[in-house]
């Protein structure tokens, strides 16, 4: 019976290679994962918000004190003046400002690739699973790169929406009923286009690295993690 | 006599402490039948998890190797082992393992979306697999929401839905109470009689050993012996009473 099976013993090329999975399946399979750990998900999104709600407060901020001060109104001058704002000066830009910026972008860049780490040891165990069942290295790098960019660009977005109400309330309060008269919608959209394209830039490539990690761990080692 | 379907040969796993060389398994040869059921027996830290390691293709060995319907797992590329796994093994572990964020349909579906079928059909497939193992109206709830008897069935499903040609079980029964352990092992041995699925168990639980063609008993990274049905029954009786309690 060993002779038998020994003699038609096949040559590994017979055995087909296993499919890929598309992106739009693993676009949805992931998109009901994200919603389902809603709560450690938004734990997850809460630096990226944070940081863009940052970046966008201070760019809005920025336009609207620049149109303010363009506007060039006696009344309103002094108010600026008075807020600390050099009037005469013809760049706004500090240079400690942005540099707090970059700070605080580099520290959400951190934070996701922290957070995303953490999501991936704490999964190694489900990573292994579906090896068992058949996952290809490329379908976990699919599936942890969309999460990460999916919960990226939800967090950007809240991040966007938190840091210009922050910063029109802010402004209203300051400069009353000058801000609406002279508001820079141009520049803001700008602004927030820039902030928008931060965030989901900085989520994106966060999460490379994670995504390359979580496929490389061996189905062996994810099942050796005990409850 | 029937085919074999896996051929284990001298297979050795050594694994390097330092200046030492610890052997997890000292050259282990086995021939699995096809259509055989068989229960690898052996204490904690015998080799028992490592041999059924090679054997779904979830480690390699330092020397020796192990075949598949005559395929080497040493031969075959990633994605080509990741097919052997997909098509030809079903896995059931000891603590379910089921995709705690996916209900029931969604963790049988996504064995199925990985043979190759569209979203739509492997949910149509996995919930008539679902109902084949007795859990047609629960296929929504989530894994948290089922009993543990209920989880395991879950996750026998998946493992069927690809109609592999061998279940790999690991302590299937290990998280369960004695009720819902023999049902589940009552499952597996209809799967075994009605589809002519290879089944190879590591197990602690003798109520296991019954449903056996044959025993693999391993210790200290070595076969110890291996016993046939008809042996089987009467080793159990001398066991009940001295170790297990």
């Amino acid at each position: 019976m060993q002779q038998k099976s020994s003699t038609s013993l096949a040559v590994g090329h017979d055995i087909p290679e296993q499919v890929r999975i598309p992106w739009s399946t693993a676009f949805m399979i992931s998109l009901a994962g994200v919603r389902r750990r809603l709560l450690r998900s938004l734990v997850t999104m809460a630096g990226v918000v944070l940081a863009i709600a940052f970046l966008s407060y201070m760019l809005v901020t920025g336009n609207i004190t620049a149109a303010l001060v363009e506007a060039n109104i006696s009344d309103l001058n002094v108010i600026l003046q008075s807020a600390g704002v050099d009037i005469h000066a013809a760049d706004h830009r500090d240079t400690m400002l942005l540099l707090l910026i970059g700070l605080s972008l580099f520290t959400c860049l951190v934070g996701i690739i922290n957070a995303m780490l953490m999501a991936v040891t704490e999964r190694i165990k489900e990573i292994g699973t579906l090896k068992c069942l058949g996952a290809l290295d490329s379908f976990i790098v699919k599936s942890y790169f969309i999460e990460s960019s999916l919960q990226g660009v939800f967090g950007t977005v809240l991040g966007l929406v938190i840091g210009l109400l922050v910063a029109l309330i802010v402004a209203l309060y300051g400069y009353g009923r000058y801000v609406p008269a002279h508001f820079p919608v141009a520049s803001v959209l700008m602004s927030l286009g820039k902030s928008f394209l931060m965030g989901t830039l900085l989520s994106v490539v966060a999460s490379i690295a994670p995504a390359y990690w979580a496929a490389k761990k061996e189905p062996v080692d994810a099942m050796r993690v005990e409850e | 006599m029937s085919e074999t379907i896996i051929r284990v040969r001298d297979v050795k796993k050594i694994y390097r402490m330092g200046a030492e060389d610890v052997y997890a398994l000292r050259g282990i040869t086995v021939d699995i039948k096809k259509g055989e059921y068989v229960s690898i027996m052996g204490p904690s830290g015998s080799g028992k998890s490592t041999l059924f390691n090679m054997i779904g293709g979830l480690d390699t060995p330092t020397e020796g190797d192990v075949s598949i319907e005559g395929y080497r797992l040493s031969e075959l590329t990633p994605r080509q082992l990741a097919w052997v796994r997909c098509h030809k093994i079903g896995f059931i572990f000891q603590s379910f393992n089921l995709i705690p964020t996916m209900t029931a349909l969604e963790n049988v579906a996504i064995a199925r979306i990985f043979y190759g079928l569209t979203p739509a059909q492997a949910r149509r497939d996995a919930a008539k697999t679902l109902e084949r193992v007795g859990l047609g109206e629960r296929i929504h709830h989530l894994p948290s929401e089922v009993s543990g008897g209920q989880q395991q069935r879950i996750a026998i499903a998946r493992a069927l839905v690809n109609e592999p040609d061998i279940i790999l079980a690991d302590e299937p029964t290990g998280n369960l109470d004695l009720h819902t352990g023999e049902e589940i092992i009552n499952l597996i041995g209809e799967m075994k009689a009605n589809f002519g699925i290879t089944v190879i168990t590591a197990t602690h639980d003798m109520k296991m050993l019954s449903a056996s063609d044959s025993v693999v008993w391993i210790n200290d990274g070595a076969i110890e012996r291996i016993a046939k049905k008809g042996e089987i029954e009467i080793e159990i009786g001398s066991i009940d009473g001295s170790t297990l309690a």
